[in-house]
């Protein structure tokens, strides 16, 4: 699974981060970072649940 | 089995969702008045409004996902009549439906002006009203009024002004906002419209609209009369005046109304009855208070509960626990990202840990006793959202203090 986001969607408003921190980051410099591309199959749900809660939908799964 | 949900926006097609994502595999029928899969609704008084974006950007990502959800899709129907013991549901076309859960997410209708609603009054809820609006936006009237200074007011006007127009905004409150903000912060607000050049009008109401008849005879709005006697003159009026949850049909249904479908803890109206969404009233444990949230991620995250909560009542399952939420909104007005989480009372203390108000760049604490019970941001999302992953575990003030240690 990987995970995809389009930055000139995101508004960085933290509401993945809230979901899964472990993925999604956003920094002191109010910018999103991937911790990781490709999160492990355990966290697919968490993933799902994220791109459903984006308010940009600017999270995309592929795979 | 069957579930019916009745609306197919966002609160109700995340529900669908969750119920097939659940592995729920009876029948869901989903039915809405709009003929189309209603829009996703904040563009409308941002990108779609000030001509950004197309109509279809603005589609909302569950509407593509409605084929693989297997769905009963019945556009141009609205549901009518209920009967909350027995949970038969009468629909528009005559169809009667005996169904095993009714989920209730017909969202909220905009409030409009009592009297004639000439020409070039609008008001802003549908992907209809939006084009409305904007086409009547492209003739580029002399002024437009906005009647209401809530956030779709405050959104519309600065929407407009982004798109070079003359805004006059009229509030009936001492300041914008006043239902959710405390002062000093709707004071920033209306200080942020001033600066970018909308005339803000507080303090006083709305009397009545004047027209003017065309050569066809029909009538068109000419502006605004104020309570102190004074008159906008305005080719387009947007009136933001709140909304009313869309309960009417259920007037009788044997369930209770109060300010939307009053539920309880766990958004359950009846037995095998949830609501979700704008139309929603529940008593939320974090704050002891019954609240109706009007806010997009309120009705993502309500639509998913209400689902859970639905399925396990239906195959004999574990309640989950009441749905205690912190809700969160986001408003974007010019270049300033506004975010709020929780549910902050117009008396409650004001402390500003980061930023200021002068910088437009700072984030708010609001303080009643012991308790934080909400943070707003402007460009600073980050520190809402880490507030607001403490408040939901409690509104210990202290703890969402602790962020900015
Ligand atoms: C212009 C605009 C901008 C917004 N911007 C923001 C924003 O920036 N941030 C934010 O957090 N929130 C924003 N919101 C609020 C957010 O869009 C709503 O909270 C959200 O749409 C609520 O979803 P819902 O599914 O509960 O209700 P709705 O989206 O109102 O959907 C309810 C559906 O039920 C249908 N229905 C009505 N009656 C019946 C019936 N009898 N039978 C069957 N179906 C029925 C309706 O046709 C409608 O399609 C905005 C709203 C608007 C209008
Ligand atoms: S939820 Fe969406 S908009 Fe918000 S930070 Fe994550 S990707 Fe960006």
């Amino acid at each position: 699974m990987k995970i995809v986001v389009n930055y000139d969607l995101c508004e960085s408003n933290a509401i993945c981060m809230a979901v899964a921190p472990e993925v999604f980051e956003v920094r002191d410099d109010d910018f999103l970072y991937l911790l990781t591309e490709e999160p492990g199959e355990e966290l697919r749900e968490k993933m799902e649940e994220s791109v459903r809660r984006c308010p940009k939908q600017a999270i995309t799964i592929e795979g | 089995m069957t579930v019916v949900i009745a609306g197919a926006s966002l609160a109700g097609l995340t529900a669908a969702e969750t119920l097939r994502a659940d592995g729920y595999e009876g029948a869901v029928i989903v039915v809405d008045p709009s003929t189309t899969i209603p829009a996703d609704r904040p563009p409308l008084s941002k990108q779609v409004l000030a001509g950004e974006w197309p109509p279809e950007k603005a589609q909302h990502r569950a509407a593509a996902r409605v084929p693989e959800l297997a769905l009963d899709l019945r556009l141009g129907v609205a549901a009518t009549a209920l009967d909350a013991a027995t949970r038969s549901v009468t629909l528009s076309d005559g169809s009667l439906i005996s169904a095993d859960g009714v989920v209730l997410a017909m969202g909220a209708a905009p409030r409009r002006l009592p009297g004639d609603q000439p020409a070039g009054v609008h008001v802003l809820r549908t992907m209809e009203d939006c084009l409305a609006l904007r086409s009547d936006l492209d003739k580029m009237p002399a002024r437009v009024a906005v009647i209401g200074a809530g956030f779709i007011g405050a959104e519309v006007a600065a929407t407009c002004r982004s798109r070079g127009l003359e805004v006059t905004l009229i509030e009936v409150a001492p300041l914008p906002l006043g239902r959710v903000l405390p002062g000093e912060l709707g004071g920033f607000i209306a200080d942020l419209h001033r600066a970018h050049g909308v005339e803000v009008i507080l303090g006083v109401g709305v009397e009545g609209l004047d027209s003017i008849t065309g050569t066809d005879g029909s009538q068109r709005v000419s502006g605004v009369r104020l309570t102190d006697g004074s008159f906008v003159s305005a080719e387009v009026v947007v009136v933001g005046i709140g909304v009313v949850p869309n309960t009417g049909w259920l007037e009788g249904s044997g369930l209770r109304l109060d300010n939307g479908v009053a539920c309880d803890a766990t958004c359950s109206a009846a037995p095998g009855i949830v609501a979700a969404g704008d139309v929603a009233s529940w008593p939320n444990p974090l704050y002891g208070e019954v609240m109706r949230v009007e806010q997009w991620e309120n009705a993502i995250e309500q639509g998913e509960y209400a689902a859970k909560r639905l399925l396990a009542e239906l195959q004999g399952a574990e309640m989950p626990a009441p749905f205690a939420s912190i809700p969160w909104f986001w408003s974007d007005q010019y270049d300033r990202k506004i975010q709020m989480a929780g549910r902050p009372s117009s008396s409650d203390e004001i402390i500003i840990p980061e930023g200021s108000i002068e910088e437009q760049r700072f984030v708010a604490l609001f303080r009643r006793g012991d308790l934080c019970t909400g943070v707003l941001g402007v460009n600073r999302p980050r520190h809402v959202m880490q507030v607001r992953m403490k408040l939901t575990e409690s509104l210990s003030w202290d703890s969402a203090f602790s962020v900015f240690a």
